[in-house]
């Protein structure tokens, strides 16, 4: 423990690495070993294929119910016989179940089912990593996979057997079943929500009176993810799953599945991991509008509403499923977004972070787009102009501004007019909207006065009004801000800049004042 | 309200109107959040007539802005003319309380619980009471979701016939089919079981409740043991067993380890509510189990509650239950190979020496706090320190300070600089418990050392801490182990350690009183005024605002004035505004 470096001890930041192997040395994990006392010793039974044909259906009996003893996968010693023969019978009753015709007779269904709840149905562990991060971090493999394994692959084989017979299996495989297969997305093992995947489509296409549950169920899930915890590991393979059955919706549109769009798919993209499963969502909302370009207007306001705030991350996700919709949307929707929807680029277009200004602006090389922005360029150029002749001046990244220039000249080749106008008025504007500003602040003001004199005659007033917001730190930290940028050379200089910095203890005012130093310019 | 009036003309609606249409969200927001300023100009008439029919038709906004406005309407009883017309605040927050965004939603409900106590019950009855119908019968989840946190609210100020109501609309929701509206009700259960009569409880509540405990969803069954606290607390005790147990017994055993982990982590309560002789029986064994759960979350959650289960144990037989039941259990926890268990025991283990007593504790309970003491996890070690004081009391810490010492310089130097700051902030206590000889002799180095860390916040607990121990220890003691080192920093080639030394003498100062401060102190900050780094001579200007009062006049006048002066025509403009700064405070303009 005394060892550790000098550089070490500065943060806890790069010992992260560090601090991941540890983690990495045991991310196994299973909740599934406590419903059982100690299991007994499986002995080995004779293989099918060897059995007359008279006893088969009884030794298959015989073989799955062998299979529904549990072993404690953490203990990498006890039961190892045990183990490998409820293995080696896995093995077998997927072979058997996959290449002979005829097994699946009625009474083998509730054997078959039990055997696979058994294994499968379990309550998840605990994540071992709180903070996991899907992006980052390895997830927590589930310790018996071995078998959990094989028996996901037995029912994957039983559900496609040609033999299988949904009306006799919808008895088991009923809304309880469902409601438990679909807890289990939230496995943080990979290969397990993979299997899961698949399956849970298989049950779909195969039991039409689970339909509706199943995207009750599904719903709500996002709702919860969304509203209340903010973790589910499979957002993103249900939503694959979706994707398909949106796909084969019929038309017109049910307005169940409009408010899925509206009240569940939309919201989806405030979670603050959208980063795993946007590619997902986008292509099921982009369905959404192949089937009914109606819905463009309510989905790119809905968007509009969630644009991310202080995300960039996220902000080039949401510019990356707009030219998604874009690429897809008709003229006529177009006419009806294109105002708030070009507001909002036009922010991007002149966003501090160059690959949200990048992102934005590479939508002029779409040539779909352009053509749209060409078709309503009155309407267009108006909004995008501020933004544009701003940043080409002040932009920090060269490749902005660079990019910003070829833009400027594609929109002004499209009404030089209009253009040459809005070039010439550009000053006029910006002074109207500064003495807008004024005349806001001046309207507070009075109002702030008109409410203290107020308060001292609404004395009964009990529940007290909030106070004056004091703006009198704002001097002082300009300063501070200037030191940043101007005195970066001497290292001691931006470190006492920060320190001054948090001694005023507001960081909103700074904010402020940055932003006023940027508007004096 | 006369005065508002003769402003209407002023502030006319429109304008107001527009800054809450604004464009930039910002603006919105801050117009929102001075909505009552608003309202004020607007006077109470025009609050009614046109500025809450205008929030209630424009309620499409960011979230954020919702937020604000929901928050608003709770306090905005007076603005709109007092309790006689507070129901016109209901429509605005009517649609807040259907709005996806839960932050907002509960916002809305929180305000209508406030507002409903300013309803008369007549009022309640008209206005409130068909509200809470209206979103109990709502189409989507939401307004279904708020309507379960208004029927506490309203339910002990309105007629039977409207009670039975009430209660029928919650039975309706226990049941509903979407697990969020049932979760809300869960966790509504206990607070409406509260301002129910007893019959209703014992005929309602525990059917709802034992539906409930059993779903098929573990995070409404989980919120059915929180209800089950409150619901234990109102029965008599003879119809515990028959009402209560057999569904407290089965969420202890529950299959699925959050329920478990909830039983853990609500043990106390549970404890006290269902009384003695239950917890002898019941709860003893339930206990063991938790503690000895496979998963780490339960048995860590129940670890946390091992002291206070204790204390709580009915006194004739507590030593007893103790000795045979838990601590065979405590004691496998020590050594268990999770760590969060282990630091959740070792954050209260030392709480039980006070309950077993002497002799218990240093042949039971020692060799656990040894052990604990050299635990590979630096949280373990840090819980045991930080709890020292317990122990003190009973056996004294002797006992302890061999194998203390090497834990708390092992921690002292531990690579997480938030380890290294738990440990400083606990050196006054024990320093105090370990005596003045003790802590020079082991301590002190230590002490020093953290002057000079990398990080800021160590440097700043440090000096924080000396302050501390010269409060202990006197300023004699301060003069001859402490001042010296400190000012020998302020020649150190890092400036940061030259600051170290100043941040110190504004910490000191006071404690060391004005003959140290003057003789001793003064000279070394006012020679670092000529420091080449702005910073430091800043920080020279502050330490002198800061230090001024402790100084007498004549040492102000002469040789403090000077030097801010001289500060204060210094080329770096944060010198000079702390150098103008001081001059001001210290009147030597």
């Amino acid at each position: 423990m005394s060892a550790i470096s000098a550089s070490e001890k500065v943060d806890g930041f790069t010992r992260k690495s560090v601090r991941k192997a540890q983690k990495q040395r045991k991310s196994q994990g299973s909740s599934q070993y406590r419903t059982q006392s100690a299991p007994v010793e499986l002995s080995p039974l004779p293989q099918l294929k060897d059995a007359p044909s008279t006893e088969q259906q009884e030794l298959f009996t015989q073989k799955l119910q062998q299979c529904c003893m549990l072993f404690d996968f953490f203990d990498s010693v006890t039961d190892l016989k045990s183990k490998e023969i409820k293995r080696a019978t896995l093995n077998e009753l997927v072979d058997y179940v996959s290449t002979n015709r005829g097994v699946l007779v009625e009474s083998a269904y509730p054997e078959i089912t039990d055997m696979i709840c058994t294994n499968i149905f379990r309550t998840l562990p605990p994540s071992d990593n709180p903070d996991f991060d899907p992006e980052e971090d390895e997830p927590t493999l589930e310790a018996s996979w071995p078998h959990i394994q094989l028996v996901y692959e037995f029912l994957l084989r039983f559900l496609e057997n040609p033999d299988f017979q949904p009306s006799i299996a919808k008895r088991y495989i009923d809304q309880k079943f469902v409601l438990q297969l679909l807890e289990l997305f939230d496995s943080e093992d990979p290969r397990e929500r993979d299997f899961l995947k698949t399956i849970l489509h298989r049950i779909y296409g195969k039991f039409l009176g689970l339909r509706a549950f199943i995207r009750k169920q599904i719903n709500n899930i996002f709702l919860r993810f969304i509203y209340e915890t903010e973790h589910f590991n499979g957002v993103a393979e249900l939503l694959e799953i979706l994707g398909s059955i949106i796909n084969g919706f019929a038309l017109p549109l049910k307005s169940e599945h409009k408010q899925f769009l509206m009240k569940v798919l939309i919201p989806l993209h405030t979670a603050k991991a959208l980063s795993l499963f946007h590619a997902q969502l986008a292509y099921c909302v982009v369905q959404f509008l192949e089937k009914d370009p109606t819905l463009t207007e309510p989905v790119i306001r809905g968007l509009l509403k969630f644009w991310p705030k202080t995300c960039s991350q996220k902000e080039v996700m949401f510019l990356g499923e707009v030219e998604e919709i874009l690429d897809v949307i008709e003229p006529t929707q177009f006419k009806k977004i294109q105002e708030p929807l070009f507001k909002q680029i036009s922010k991007c277009v002149a966003n501090p972070h160059f690959q949200v200004a990048e992102r934005a602006l590479y939508f002029w090389n779409n040539e779909y787009i352009l053509s749209l922005i060409e078709e309503n360029i009155d309407k267009i150029l108006p909004i995008m102009f501020g933004s544009l002749y701003r940043i080409s001046k002040e932009h920090w990244n060269p490749t902005i501004v660079a990019l910003v220039y070829n833009v400027l000249k594609t929109l002004m080749e499209m009404n030089c007019t209009l253009f040459d106008e809005l070039t010439s008025s550009y000053k006029a504007d910006r002074q109207r909207e500064k003495k807008k500003e004024q005349e806001r602040d001046e309207l507070w003001k009075n109002l702030e006065e008109l409410r203290l004199n107020n308060t001292t005659l609404v004395q009964n007033n009990s529940h007290g009004l909030p106070g004056v917001h004091n703006n009198n730190n704002n001097n002082n930290n300009n300063n501070n801000n200037i030191n940043i940028s101007s005195n970066n050379d001497t290292q001691d200089k931006s470190v006492d800049a920060a320190a001054v910095t948090s001694d005023n203890n507001d960081p909103d005012v700074s904010e402020t004042a940055s932003e006023s130093t940027t508007c004096a310019k | 309200m006369a005065g508002a009036d003769g402003d209407d003309s002023l502030y006319p609606i429109a304008v107001l109107i527009d800054e809450l249409r604004n464009e930039d969200v910002q603006l919105r927001l801050n117009s929102i959040k001075k909505l009552s300023t608003i309202a004020l100009a607007l006077g109470v008439e025009r609050t009614r007539t046109e500025l809450l029919p205008f929030l209630t038709d424009t309620i499409y906004d960011e979230d954020e802005v919702l937020l604000a406005l929901a928050e608003q309407l709770g306090n905005f009883t007076m603005l709109v003319g007092g309790p006689e017309y507070v129901h016109c605040l209901l429509p605005p927050l009517e649609s807040l309380a259907t709005v996806e965004e839960t932050v907002v939603r509960d916002k809305a409900v929180e305000s209508l619980r406030k507002i409903s106590q300013e309803h008369s019950p007549v009022d309640l009855e008209v206005h409130f009471e068909p509200l809470v119908k209206r979103l109990a019968s709502g189409d989507w989840f939401t307004s279904r979701t708020s309507a379960c946190g208004l029927f506490s609210v309203c339910y002990p100020r309105v007629s039977s016939t409207v009670k039975a109501e009430i209660r029928q609309h919650f039975r309706t929701l226990c049941s509903d089919d979407t697990p969020m509206v049932r979760r809300a009700a869960a966790s509504k259960l206990g607070e409406f079981a509260k301002v129910l009569e007893l019959d209703y409880v014992k005929s309602d509540i525990i059917s709802l409740f034992t539906a409930l405990a059993s779903d098929e969803q573990d995070s409404v069954r989980l919120l059915a043991v929180e209800a089950c606290v409150s619901i234990a607390t109102l029965l008599p005790q003879e119809d515990l067993e028959t009402l209560v147990m057999p569904t407290l017994r089965q969420a202890a055993e529950d299959k699925s380890w959050r329920v478990r982990y909830m039983v853990a982590d609500k043990f106390s309560e549970l404890q006290k509510a269902v009384g003695p002789e239950i917890t002898k029986n019941d709860l003893v064994p339930a206990f063991q189990n938790l503690l000895k759960d496979c998963e780490a979350e339960v048995r860590a959650a129940a670890a946390n509650k091992v002291k206070e289960f204790c204390e709580n144990l009915p006194e004739d037989s507590r030593e007893q239950i103790i000795m045979t039941h838990i601590l065979p259990c405590v004691k496998e926890l020590v050594s268990d190979t999770n760590q969060h268990v282990k630091s959740a025991l070792a954050s209260v283990i030392m709480g039980l020496s006070t309950i077993l007593g002497k002799d218990n504790t240093i042949e039971h309970l020692l060799p656990l706090f040894l052990a604990q003491l050299k635990d590979e996890c630096p949280e373990v070690r840090l819980n045991i320190i930080s709890n020292l004081d317990c122990v003190n009391e009973v056996i004294g810490i002797r006992q302890l300070s061999q194998s203390l010492l090497p834990a708390i310089v092992e921690l002292a130097e531990d690579a997480k600089w938030r380890v290294r700051l738990a440990i400083i902030e606990y050196m006054p206590l024990l320093a105090g418990q370990l005596g003045v000889e003790f802590f020079d002799e082991k301590l002190n180095t230590l002490c020093m050392a953290w002057l000079i860390d990398h990080v800021y916040a160590i440097r700043e607990a440090a000096t924080c801490n000396l302050m501390k121990l010269v409060e202990k220890f006197g300023a004699e003691w301060a003069q001859n182990t402490i001042v010296p080192k400190v000012l020998g920093m302020a020649n150190d080639p890092n400036y940061l350690h030259r600051m170290t030394t100043l941040f110190c003498i504004n910490a000191l100062s006071e404690a060391c009183g004005q003959d140290i401060t003057t003789k001793q102190m003064l000279p070394v900050v006012l020679k670092m005024s000529n420091d080449q780094v702005a910073n430091v001579r800043f920080n020279v200007a502050k330490s002198l605002q800061k230090i001024g009062p402790v100084l007498d006049s004549n040492a102000l006048q002469a040789e403090v004035k000077p030097v801010l002066e001289k500060l204060a025509t210094d080329t770096d403009m944060d010198v000079k505004y702390f150098a103008q700064e001081a001059i001001s405070v210290l009147a030597l303009a």
